[in-house]
């Protein structure tokens, strides 16, 4: 570990931090239905689109009524993206002229990608079309983003609203955010993408000859507008097989920097939104405080194994100052593929810039560690935040308990119903992975796509279903998962993983919005101080990392010992 | 603050030898279903006991180790029973005391209650008495049912279940009309109205209570309790999925050892310990003389926000008395409370003997003989009282009055008189004249004096976050300076019910929760409206209806003590649930490595406590879950210690406490187990 690796890691960090707050303030803005400055532009637009859909913008859901908006917008999305792919071979923009994605991955994929999961069972280069990758694949990486701000908007206003029964316009949060956060957003990116060297075309591939005379086929295609949503909006799928390692998709240390950046900036800002909306904005540093600790030390734990390299590699001559460089890239070095495979786990992005199966022992338990404790660091777009309320709900629970007092967040009881809801939400996450990891582990579907024996292979299992459950995407390599098993169980798992989620969280705010607002006395545990990051970041660890113990000890950490004994796979 | 009840020390052998018996009874699944976590462990219980017996029958597989296994899950589920059978044990000898009073009661009621005088009556049980009928009471009769004196005025003694012996008056009208089914008229007669059908008694509550036969759980047991089922779920798929990724690994395990880990990862200690809890919370406040009708209430107690009080027997003793005696120039505070001491010798009344104490004890004057002088009495006329002594005439009185008797104008009174009148009616006061003759000697300041120790309380009230409201009919000025000088935090001036009622609304409109307590009828709606209604065993029958608890010393400030009750309750459950989940981090140390070590010798490195074998440490864990339950009923009886320093510092405190202990205790409770299974020779 170096200082200069530390300070570019530190100053990523606090450009996000930096940024969070405006475009918070910002958001609770656009979502209170105010004049911002792009408003003279966009809210023509935004009228037009609620008059084409018939939507009263003023007429407000309940919790059902929202959470039917959400369930119905998103099936429909699997439904048109589903055709989408499989009509593929005779849609237009198809310069490669590939054919229509078979039944299972066209249902992984359309379920990865309305998930805002974005796991790719396929080389993206060498199977979707231009059509496929532009009017559906994009398409869901604004629309399942803008799905998760729409609810953390929701579950925000059911914090400030007492006695109530509405959370909001599902269609109308929906068009907002889409409109007025990730469009401008993504405008902006796409340009300084562009700008760093990224490809935007949409040509076919190019044909090169190399220097030996062989012939190369180079892909390319519309990337630096992809690689923006890709990032901004957490999704993570990359238009190439190999992500932003790819020298298109990230050519340099500054392209690296803005990706890095873009992963973080609106899922932080929603979280400064939640707290400008409830009406505390130390709540919403609070919350950014436990998720920037838990960040850090995840990035320090990545750095530090990194860099301590392999010892059976040491042992063989390689030179120690390097570290573990297996599955990197040279223009990012240790520090920033560090800072990226904690920030993409973590944050439920799933772009890689490294290959994460290559990563040392430790150093490739980090990461999955991250998306087990249930993608709230800071989380997908909007889906961290609401996750972090749950998080929030169990942690004042057991706060509000040992004061003696009946717990309350932000002035609403957390009582039998609330956790229920969570107790619910938060079984998903361990149903799914641990349940399909388990059969994957003893079925010959299962074990038929490991690329590796022994604890590594059981690394590659659980990563895979805890990416896909964690609705990250990213893939840990080695396994290969376009199988009609894989394909199924996966795309069960994301879809689990994100509706089974959504569907409580609604619930509680729909409970929550009904409460009146109790007054803060001496007697009331204060949510947002120190003592408060420190319980939710033991909350965090204990109820989203506590059960995936034992798994994690027949993978990564067995095959850390093993290692240290000598013994690779 | 008496705590007649006394309460049993936590293992009293009169209360242990039932509950060992209660352990085994409560064994039956039906009970246990109520107790997820439990219920779970005595499933899993049967299962390895299944497979112990399959294992002997066929000789495969290590059946001393499965039987051992098997033994401490039993126990871990009796231990949570005896928890619970211990804590309801020590409520169950006063409840068969107030049974024992309540059977074979027979009732003489009356044939024609409308006629004055008529005393024909027949005599039924008790148990058939309906609401409505009237009952004629005699000496010597025990009161058939809860009800309202509608003629008729007798001394009672209610020591059957205020434990106090000394008889109080029940008399028809007024706050002191309620009795109680049970208690036994001493002397005269009563005629009664029995208000509660048989089996619905105040009696019979406070049975059905104290027994925790109709126990039922409070909305923050039933939230935890959700808690840990969902955590005993998200365990439960932990372990059943590791039998499929230990296949995987080369490793079949047995279901012995899933079944440990199972019980070691599910929070049995606070499960187990969770009824006895509350259970325990009811019995402190049955040991502080305090009856709640549920649970829920009590509860809610934790939760108050602000506190109504009436002034008058709460805050202050309910009398004015002499506080100082201020004398005109020329005059000594000596001669004054000579003089008024001479004058007060006679006067009967409350503030009379309150001047009289002040001169005796501020003063050090001696009482002189009784006899000399010529008392002059009160009148409602003169509105002055006073003696003529040895030639002295010594006149106390209204200012006004005084004046009078002196010949004087208030203008004409000298200065420094009239500014000490004006100053004690100032501060809510009230001021006293006193002259001799012509000659004015001074003034007496009478006032409402604070209970000593009251504000102390307040501040305590304060620093956990509950804000107190004096109550009083007094004018705003009067109220203004008592509640200064007893430290509430806001008053309610010349109180009608009507306003108390309206107060109570206006701040649960804006979410706050309200206690408050009363003894009058009138405080009924109030007390009814209330989130946490104190009614006083002295008080009528509509108040002691229309509030959740019932005070049987009748002493106000005793919410305090609720309060911190309602907020112990909580505290111990969570800082159980936090010791609970805590303790797994060490479990997972201690069998995670014993499971694989025999595939991978390399994960011994996982091993940090150093257990002798896998199966020690297998049976180790299992068996300090066990103990654990025993060694904390006693916590979980006494309740965690509440103090008032404010949520934060509460908090932290409980967080290093039960946290950070949980995390470590097990690391080393586990390998002093694991020493002595080794030194036993148990595998």
């Amino acid at each position: 570990m170096t200082w200069q690796g530390w300070l570019q890691i530190g100053l990523v960090l606090l450009a996000v931090a930096v940024v969070a707050k405006p475009l918070g303030l910002y958001m609770a803005r656009v979502f209170a239905g105010e004049g911002t400055f792009l408003s003279p532009v966009l809210r023509p637009i935004e009228r037009g689109f609620y008059r084409l859909a018939g939507v009263d913008p003023k007429a407000e859901q309940g919790w059902l009524g929202y959470t039917f908006g959400v369930l119905t917008f998103s099936f429909v999305g699997v439904l048109l993206l589903y055709a989408l792919l499989r009509l593929q071979g005779i849609l237009p923009l198809n310069p490669q002229g590939f054919e229509g994605v078979p039944p299972d991955l066209a249902f992984n994929t359309a379920a990865s990608f309305v998930t805002n999961t974005n796991w790719q069972s396929y080389g993206g280069e060498t199977t979707m079309s231009h059509f496929s990758q532009m009017a559906g694949l994009t398409v869901q990486n604004f629309v399942s983003a803008a799905t998760g701000i729409a609810i953390a908007v929701a579950v925000s206003r059911a914090f400030v609203r007492s006695g109530a029964e509405a959370i909001g316009n599902f269609w109308v949060d929906l068009t907002r955010a889409t409109l007025y956060v990730l469009l401008p957003a993504a405008i902006v990116v796409a340009l300084l993408f562009v700008a760093l060297g990224l490809p935007q075309t949409l040509a076919a591939s190019a044909g090169a000859t190399t220097l030996e005379g062989a012939s190369q086929t180079i892909a390319m295609g519309p990337m630096a507008s992809q690689e923006a949503i890709k990032q901004l909006g957490t999704n993570g799928g990359g238009f190439m097989n190999v992500n932003a390692a790819h020298p298109f998709e990230n050519p340099n240390a500054f392209s690296n920097y803005l990706g890095i950046f873009s992963m973080l900036v609106i899922s932080s800002g929603v979280f400064y939104a939640f707290g400008q909306i409830v009406g505390s904005r130390r709540q919403a540093w609070a919350l950014l405080a436990a998720v920037g600790i838990l960040l850090v030390v995840g990035t320090g734990a990545i750095y530090w194994a990194e860099t301590f390299g392999n010892p059976i590699h040491l042992a063989a001559g390689v030179d120690p100052a390097l570290g573990n460089m297996e599955g990197k890239e040279v223009r990012f070095g240790q520090a920033m593929t560090a800072l990226y495979a904690a920030v993409t786990t973590g944050l439920s992005n799933g772009g890689v810039n490294a290959m994460h199966s290559s990563l040392t022992p430790l150093g490739g338990l980090v990461p999955l560690f991250l998306m087990q404790l249930g993608e709230v660091l800071p989380g997908g777009v909007g889906s961290g935040l609401y996750g972090m309320v749950v998080f929030a709900i169990l942690a004042v629970f057991v706060a509000g308990l040992m004061v003696g007092r009946t717990p309350e967040l932000l002035g609403k009881k957390i009582e039998a119903r609330e956790m229920k809801l969570a107790m619910l939400a938060i079984l998903i996450l361990p149903l799914a992975i641990l349940g399909f990891s388990a059969a994957a582990a003893v079925i010959p579907a299962g074990l038929a796509g490991l690329a590796n024996a022994g604890p590594h292979g059981l690394s590659e299992i659980l990563y895979a279903y805890t990416s896909a459950a964690a609705n990250n995407g990213s893939a840990f390599a080695g396994l290969s998962a376009n199988s009609p098993w894989y394909n199924t169980t996966l795309g069960l798992a994301m879809l689990a993983g994100r509706f089974a989620y959504i569907v409580p969280v609604l619930a509680i705010a729909g409970s929550l919005v009904k409460k009146q607002k109790v007054p803060a006395s001496a007697g009331t545990f204060p949510t947002d101080g120190p003592l408060f990051v420190g319980l939710l970041i033991g909350i965090i660890l204990i109820m989203g990392g506590l059960q995936f113990f034992p798994a994690l000890a027949l993978g990564p950490i067995l095959e850390h010992v093993l290692m240290l004994a000598g013994q690779t796979f | 603050m008496s705590s007649k009840a006394a309460t049993p020390s936590v293992f009293d052998p009169a209360i242990l030898g039932p509950a060992l018996r209660d352990a085994l009874v409560k064994l039956d699944p039906r009970q246990l279903m109520r107790n997820p976590v439990i219920f779970v462990t005595e499933i899993v219980a049967l299962l390895v006991t299944a497979l112990w017996a399959q294992e002997m029958l066929t000789g495969i597989g290590a059946p001393a180790f499965s039987g051992q296994i098997a033994a401490w899950l039993w126990f871990t589920v009796l231990f949570a029973n005896f928890a619970e059978a211990v804590a309801e044990g020590r409520g169950k000898a006063q409840a068969e005391s107030l049974k024992r009073g309540r059977t074979d009661l027979f009732a003489k009621k009356l044939l024609f209650p409308e006629r004055d005088g008529e005393r024909a009556s027949e005599v039924i049980p008790a148990t058939a008495l309906k609401v409505g009928d009237v009952v004629l009471v005699e000496a010597g009769d025990i009161i058939p049912g809860d009800g309202e004196v509608i003629a008729g005025i007798a001394s009672v003694n209610e020591s059957a279940i205020t434990g106090e012996s000394a008889p109080v008056i029940r008399e028809s009208g007024g706050d002191r009309s309620a009795v109680t089914g049970g208690t036994q008229v001493i002397s005269d007669w009563l005629k009664v109205r029995i208000t509660t059908r048989p089996g619905e008694s105040f009696v019979d509550r406070m049975i059905a209570l104290i027994e925790g036969a109709k126990r039922q759980k409070t909305p923050n047991e039933i939230a935890l309790s959700i808690l840990l089922s969902g955590l005993t779920l998200v365990f439960l798929i932990a372990v059943v999925t590791l039998y499929g990724l230990a296949l995987y690994s080369g490793t079949d395990l047995s279901v012995a050892v899933l079944a440990a880990l199972l019980v070691t990862l599910i929070p049995t200690t606070i499960g187990g310990l969770l009824s006895a809890i509350g259970i325990a919370g009811m019995d402190r406040l049955i040991g502080f003389n305090v009856v709640a009708t549920s649970g829920r209430a009590v509860e809610a107690a934790g939760d108050v926000d602000t506190l109504l009080l009436d002034k008058t027997g709460t805050i202050t003793f309910g009398n004015r008395m002499a506080s100082e005696f201020v004398p005109v120039e020329g005059v000594s505070e000596q001669e004054l409370a000579q003089a008024v001491l001479l004058a007060s010798l006679a006067d009967e009344t409350a503030e009379g003997r309150s001047i009289v104490a002040l001169a005796k004890s501020d003063y050090g004057l001696a009482e002189p003989a009784a006899g000399s002088g010529r008392p002059i009495a009160f009148s409602a006329q003169t509105r002055i009282s006073g003696i003529d002594i040895d030639g002295r005439e010594i006149r106390k009185g209204a200012v006004d009055a005084v004046l009078r008797f002196v010949g004087i104008d208030k203008r004409e009174a000298p200065a420094e008189f009239n500014a000490a009148v004006d100053e004690i009616a100032r501060s809510g006061g009230t001021p006293l004249a006193v002259a001799e003759g012509r000659w004015l000697l001074g003034v007496i300041h009478l006032k409402d004096i604070v209970k000593p120790g009251i504000k102390e309380r307040f501040a305590a009230l304060r620093a956990m976050g509950i804000k107190t409201v004096m109550v009083t009919g007094d004018n705003p000025v009067t109220a203004a300076a008592i509640a200064s000088e007893a430290g509430v935090d806001d008053f309610l001036a010349e109180a009608t019910p009507e306003q108390k009622l309206d107060y109570i609304r206006r701040e649960q409109q804006g979410g706050r929760l309200i206690a408050m307590c009363g003894d009058g009828t009138n405080d009924a709606p109030a007390l009814a409206q209330a989130d946490v209604g104190v009614a006083m065993q002295s008080g009528t029958q509509a108040a002691r209806e229309a509030g959740n608890m019932v005070d049987l010393d009748s002493s106000p400030t005793k919410l305090i003590e609720i309060v911190e009750i309602g907020k112990q309750i909580l505290m111990t459950r969570g800082s159980l649930t936090t010791f609970s989940i805590a303790n797994d981090v060490a479990k997972y140390f201690a069998i995670i490595p014993a499971l694989f070590v025999s595939t991978y010798p390399q994960l011994g490195a996982l091993n940090i406590m150093g257990l002798a074998s896998p199966q020690s440490a297998i049976l180790s864990a299992v068996i300090f879950n066990a103990l654990i339950i025993v060694a904390l009923i006693p916590l979980a009886l006494k309740g965690v210690k509440y103090r008032p320093v404010g949520a934060a510092a509460l908090l932290r405190r409980n967080l290093l406490v039960y946290g950070l202990g949980g995390i470590i205790a097990p690391f080393i409770g586990i390998k002093v187990v694991d020493l002595a299974v080794n030194a036993i020779g148990l595998i």
